[in-house]
């Protein structure tokens, strides 16, 4: 559905069913370069078990108008804007790899609206290569084949997308080049390095909180993730075996299985 | 740093496939089998409603023709695929996913006759027209565009008369218009050429002939390029607006660069069923694997042909895109640099008749209505593939009475050559009864 946030036009998949305000709102935050399109395989199972699901293209992304936003911090006060925006006072948040910077930064200033947070592929900090950033802010296509390939694991490597037919490096690298790569994946790798309110923004939550890793994850190694997790009180930590960065699709029934398990149990319908 | 991501050779033989997942079988298993159980009901109805991946029925997908389907998007560079009975299936399945009773087709005219058929005769049927456009009249494409215009569809290399396409200017004019390009690709195989690197939105084959490569068995085959933005008009409403079939769903919107793929088979094999067979996908796997050695060898055999046919006097004229004569030599460089492919149409001297001692007389090289077999193979088109056509359409297609199509294949091409002069000596006889 599209709406208005700060004057500018917002698209974000409702998974499919229409968007009700009396169900509670989970929120889908991507990772740096994506759509909302890299959730299909989650969203989509909320929207049909009694939830209204938001999963957001982020300014300048995907179908969603405006630039990118440059800061981490710019992106959770508009997360906060689009909850505001969608006649919410609460909300679950799931974030991403960049998505969980943001997710984190949003429920460390506004814990009084996020009910659960949810990790995948995170870390309190994502510093980049910098020949990778310096190749992203030039839309050097070179940066989506590199970022395929940290991306994903060895066997999504090969393939083996959960739904026949579809092709992971193929399909992940055509998401990130839906727009110029200076204006989304540059912008993004940027707003990632210059964060570093992360281990600070952790400490500050008390709210249940989970952390879906995988152990072959080159973008965000295991050991980052767990660093974060151990920085967040009670958090719930789940590692996906054999996975890369892209559990969400390489291993997507098994990180289904755990969102779910964590979201009817801390965030049920009421 | 340089992506360590696997290459064209490597994916032939590992893409879409985990062998940790199928019980360590190294070889990709034969699922012959129809159905998949559900865990319980809410994963039925998780994958009837697309919120989940995984397999329901085999019409709709089978775990065997998935690894096919993932390993031919992998080597075109395409986001999805969907395999298909048979590359006619595969065409009418794209087609039906695109268009809409009403619709229009700007397409070359130089199609297989099967498809020329499609085309022509069958897809009217269904309220769906076409213009042709022969494929060197690159201006003419973009005269032939009408308002309900769905795509331009062409054969890169035209069967069979080898003229060449030029991709990239037409894949400018389907894109100014908001139109996507349809290229059948069979001809040459993604170790030839990637038509997406060259603009091309849906690439379509006929698995059956080099991919598959042993003349073993049929399948067709969809490949998704994903750059194609269905949103930009409003030329696609059944991609982009809310399908009845899916409680609403917006192909566009939810899967976005795999939206046509998901239409296809949440529609087309839904409710066609055009489903390739899992011991045929199988078979088709077993050609991918050694696709690049053969696909060396048949360019390089059919260089030599060139060369030979050429030079030899009972041939009135040769088209192929290696000879430096060819119209499209230069383009072919471009489009083709790994090799012009081993289709070749040459002109028998003495026409029909001369064709049809020639062809009564080879021994080695099989008289049949295929290409890309291992085998050579040839067929005089305008009495079998193109039988259809009267005079004027196969003028406007490119064919002629003398004309033979020639598939070559990885024999000794010492062999090939002697089983010519064979042809051509029988051709002869007929010429001399015809000069007294």
């Amino acid at each position: 559905m599209k709406f208005n946030v700060n004057n500018e036009e917002v698209f974000a998949s409702t998974g499919g069913r229409p968007f009700d305000k009396n169900k509670p709102l989970i929120i889908f935050i991507h990772g740096s370069g994506l759509t909302h399109m890299c959730w299909v395989l989650q969203t989509r199972y909320f929207a049909f078990h009694g939830y209204s699901v938001l999963a957001l293209d982020l300014p300048g992304h995907g179908l969603s108008g405006g630039k990118s936003l440059t800061s981490v911090e710019e992106m959770a006060d508009w997360i906060n804007d689009v909850i505001d925006a969608v006649g919410f006072n609460q909300t679950s948040l799931v974030g991403h790899s960049q998505g969980c910077l943001v997710a984190l930064e949003c429920a460390s200033r506004y814990p009084n609206k996020i009910k659960t947070l949810s990790l995948m592929g995170g870390a309190g900090a994502i510093p980049m290569n910098p020949e990778l950033l310096a190749l992203a802010e030039n839309s050097d296509p070179k940066a989506v084949d590199l970022m395929m390939d940290f991306a994903h694991g060895p066997s999504g490597h090969f393939g083996g997308h959960p739904v026949p037919g579809l092709y992971h490096l193929n399909t992940g690298s055509m998401l990130v080049q839906s727009k110029e790569i200076k204006d989304t994946l540059g912008v993004d790798f940027r707003a990632c390095e210059n964060y570093t309110n992360g281990f600070e923004a952790a400490k500050k939550l008390d709210l249940p909180t989970l952390s879906i890793l995988a152990d072959k994850d080159r973008m965000c190694r295991l050991k980052d993730g767990k660093k974060l997790a151990d920085h967040i009180k009670g958090s719930d930590v789940h590692v996906i075996k054999n996975c890369g960065h892209m559990m969400l699709l390489e291993e997507a029934d098994q990180t289904l299985a755990i969102l779910k398990r964590f979201i009817l149990d801390k965030y049920p319908i009421t | 740093m340089d992506p360590k991501t696997y290459k064209f050779d490597t994916l032939s033989l590992h893409a879409g496939y985990q062998p940790d997942k199928n019980g360590g079988s190294r070889q990709v298993p034969i699922y012959q089998t129809t159905s998949y159980l559900f865990d319980d009901v809410d994963h039925a109805a998780a994958l009837f409603n697309l919120e989940r991946g995984g397999h329901i029925y085999s019409r709709i997908s089978n775990p065997t023709v998935g690894v096919l389907e993932e390993r031919v998007a992998a080597l075109e560079g395409g986001t999805a695929a969907i395999a298909t009975s048979s590359g006619m299936a595969a065409i009418f399945l794209a087609i039906m996913t695109l268009c809409e009773s009403g619709d229009h087709i700007v397409a070359s005219s130089q199609v297989y006759g099967g498809t020329a058929n499609l085309l022509r005769l069958t897809l009217p049927k269904f309220g769906i027209n076409t213009t042709f456009v022969k494929p060197r009249d690159t201006e003419g494409f973009k005269k032939a565009i009408q308002k309900n215009t769905k795509c331009i569809f062409g054969e890169l290399l035209g069967n069979p008369g080898n003229e060449l396409m030029n991709m990239p200017e037409v894949a400018d004019i389907a894109h100014n218009a908001g139109l996507p390009l349809m290229i059948d690709s069979t001809y040459q195989t993604p170790y030839l050429c990637k038509p997406f690197d060259f603009g091309a939105d849906i690439v379509v084959h006929s698995l059956t002939k080099w991919m598959a490569g042993h003349g073993s068995s049929m399948a067709g085959i969809i490949v998704e390029g994903g750059k194609f933005n269905w949103m930009q008009n409003d030329k696609f409403p059944s991609l982009t607006k809310e399908y009845e079939g899916y409680h609403g769903l917006s192909f566009a919107e939810e899967f976005g660069p795999v939206a046509f793929t998901m239409k296809a088979r949440a529609e087309g094999m839904r409710d066609f069923g055009p489903c390739l067979s899992p011991q045929n996908a199988w078979n088709v796997m077993q050609g991918i694997e050694t696709l690049s050695v053969r696909m060396e060898k048949h360019c390089s055999n059919a260089e030599k042909m060139v060369e030979y046919l050429l030079a030899h006097e009972s041939v009135a004229w040769v088209s192929h895109p290696s000879a430096p004569d060819h119209p499209d030599y230069e383009l072919a460089k471009k489009i083709l640099p790994k090799g012009r492919g081993s289709m070749i149409a040459f002109g028998i001297k003495g026409g029909k008749e001369a064709g049809t001692a020639f062809i009564n007389n080879v021994k080695l090289a099989s008289h049949l209505a295929n290409v890309g077999d291992t085998r050579t193979l040839v067929i005089h088109p305008a009495s079998a593939t193109h039988s259809q056509m009267d005079e004027a359409t196969l003028k406007f297609a490119g064919l002629s009475q003398d004309m033979i199509r020639l598939s070559v294949g990885i024999e000794d091409i010492d062999d090939i050559k002697n089983d010519f002069e064979d042809g051509f000596r029988a051709a002869k006889k007929p010429m001399l009864v015809a000069n007294k």
